[in-house]
């Protein structure tokens, strides 16, 4: 691992604890409003000074991560477990399955940009946070499909595969239990680089007002929210955006890190 | 010859069912919306009458598909006289349907703004070029050393900042502070450099680290010692040379990103108030419900997307002869 990987590793585990005990950092009530302080800079009384509604921006941040961190980590074990599966079995089973698997349904869901695909099932489903889940799945699934099945094809060539088949094992039994735990590492890496996509997805989708509704506190929503007064208030964006930036910095730092770990071909480079 | 006709006929067969694909999902992508669209659009204070006269005008009041479900009656043939159909035949004659809120052919609309989204477009492409290929370069021929770091860094950082937290810091700082380009809107020649730049600058981090890895790969190719041992200075083996040969990858992503560009654009339209197709999806179409002109919207993002992603695979494997002989 680099040196960058710890860093991100670090802002990663800040974020998660920040997300954890939020109520117990929280100087303010995330919600509570008070138009007298309205603008307010950066004091002791508000770290990150107040919004629009004179909101404390640093509670604000602080349950954000909550809702950053909810939505990558349900998007990247859905998509992951669902695209992991999918990815397997046409790696395993070859042939008609992974002709139609891989050479059409992946090229599908492959051929929208993924943001857009977003964007219309949310613009058509309507708002809220379990669409918007379920539309983060629906794109994210395909990438972790992909790469298990390039790692089972290779995975099942092995002669330690070739070796359980031969003693009479199920398919399922060498799946599972063989070919698995072998070609999973990749998807670690994808995994990684997956949470910085979800959270800058979620993030994206709020900004364009398709996402988490307000007056949740999703960092994307506070970015738009700001964007009519930052010239004349910068804070008000300046914080939610350092925010979404060092998580999704965090965790391609990791993602990065790893790949270069795990491939040996980078790591002496 | 043969290999190569079956090649491309395979190819153009998968497009094909690629881009039906599409536009069936965009087509029934309507069926999601909850409640109706004539309630949607017209209110909930709309008569029965003036919801019928809405759902005869946009073809509502016909089935969705060829057949239907209903837990009652269980399914049902509804034979070709349905709204699927009708997208179709439609579409094949290049007509996208009309709005729900203006009347006006949804084509038409896409057409007025689409040329403002491809011009954006182009232009993050030239910022991203103008940016990758030197630093990378110099990343690339230094590596490992405090240079290589600091322009990895830079790169990684590049895609880590999302688009709407780096437009609003541009405009602020260039905009607001210098005053050096209009905050909004696009009045000038010169107001397109912040969109630009905003939209490129996850692409010049991708393609960055794409041509320090290239340079990396072709610096240890027997040509490039060949070119040394002839006496080639420094500068003629990197940009004569391995750049040639290392930009090849570099084009691929480029052609890839084309389509993720112009879907990426929405973002920074609404950003700078660009008056391109993204404006048109989010603030005429989604915001205000127009559900036939979001599917010509996405309809159209899509196909671009595919037939620049398909048009890069071609040109890809005709700059490469290893690729097409693979």
């Amino acid at each position: 691992m680099n040196r960058l990987s710890y860093i991100g590793i670090s802002i990663a585990a800040v974020v998660i604890l920040v997300a954890v005990f939020a109520p117990l950092i929280a100087t303010h009530d995330v919600t509570a409003q008070n138009l007298a302080t309205r603008f307010a800079s950066p004091s002791a009384e508000h770290w990150f000074g107040t919004d629009a509604l004179g909101r404390d921006v640093f509670s604000r941040i602080l349950f954000g991560a909550r809702i950053s961190l909810y939505v990558g980590i349900t998007v990247v074990s859905v998509s992951g477990v669902f695209g992991i599966f999918i990815g397997a079995i046409a790696g395993f089973y070859g042939g008609i399955i992974d002709k139609f698997l891989s050479g059409y349904v992946f090229n599908v869901f492959l051929a929208f940009p993924g943001l857009l695909l977003a964007i219309a099932l949310v613009a058509f489903l309507g708002a809220g946070l379990g669409k918007l889940i379920l539309a983060l799945c629906i794109i994210g699934w395909v990438g972790y499909a992909r790469v298990m099945r390039g790692q089972v094809l290779k995975v099942r060539e092995y002669d330690f595969v070739q070796a359980a088949k031969a003693l009479g094992a199920s398919n399922m039994r060498i799946l599972f239990t063989h070919i698995m735990p072998n070609a999973i590492q990749p998807l670690i890496v994808q995994a990684s680089l997956g949470m910085a996509g979800a959270v800058l997805s979620e993030a994206s989708l709020s900004f364009l007002g398709l996402g988490i509704p307000p007056p949740a506190p999703s960092w994307g929503t506070m970015i738009e929210e700001a964007r009519q007064y930052f010239s004349n208030y910068p804070h008000v964006l300046f914080f939610p955006g350092i925010a979404i930036a060092l998580t999704v910095l965090a965790f391609n730092f990791i993602g990065d890190g790893l790949r270069q770990y795990l491939d040996p071909k980078q790591r002496t480079r | 010859m043969k290999y190569k006709i079956l090649n491309f006929v395979r190819q153009a067969a998968l497009i094909l069912l690629v881009i039906w694909t599409v536009v069936s999902l965009v087509t029934l992508l309507i069926e999601l919306v909850p409640g109706s669209p004539a309630t949607t659009i017209l209110g909930e204070t709309a008569t029965a009458e003036q919801i019928a006269n809405f759902n005869q005008k946009h073809g509502l009041d016909r089935p969705a598909f060829f057949f239907s479900y209903d837990s009652g009656t269980g399914f049902s043939w509804n034979g070709v006289n349905n709204r699927y159909s009708d997208y179709w035949i439609g579409l094949l004659q290049g007509d996208l349907g009309r709005s729900f809120r203006t009347d006006r052919p949804v084509l038409e609309m896409i057409f007025e703004r689409y040329p403002a989204t491809i011009k954006l477009a182009l232009a993050a492409m030239l910022v991203a070029v103008g940016i990758a290929i030197p630093l990378g370069v110099l990343a690339g021929t230094n590596k490992n050393r405090l240079v290589d770091n600091v322009a990895s860094f830079v790169a990684l950082l590049g895609i880590s900042l999302p688009t709407f937290v780096v437009g609003p810091f541009l405009v602020y700082i260039f905009a607001v502070k210098l005053g050096w380009f209009s905050p909004t809107g696009s009045f000038y020649p010169e107001d397109i450099i912040l969109p630009a730049v905003t939209l490129g600058a996850a692409l010049s981090a991708i393609l960055t680290r794409m041509v320090r890895s290239s340079v990396i790969e072709e610096l240890g190719e027997d040509y490039v010692r060949t070119a040394r041992a002839k006496g080639l200075s420094e500068r003629k083996v990197i940009y004569k040379h391995v750049l040639k040969n290392g930009l090849i990858p570099v084009v691929t992503i480029l052609g890839l990103q084309l389509g993720v560009l112009l879907a990426g654009a929405i973002i920074t339209e609404k950003i700078f108030n660009w008056q391109g197709l993204g404006l048109l999806l989010l603030e005429d179409g989604i915001a205000k419900r127009d559900y036939r002109l979001v599917q010509g919207c996405v309809l159209v993002i899509s196909v671009t997307y595919i037939l620049a992603n398909s048009l890069t695979d071609l040109v890809y494997g005709w700059l490469d002869p290893r690729i097409r002989l693979s």
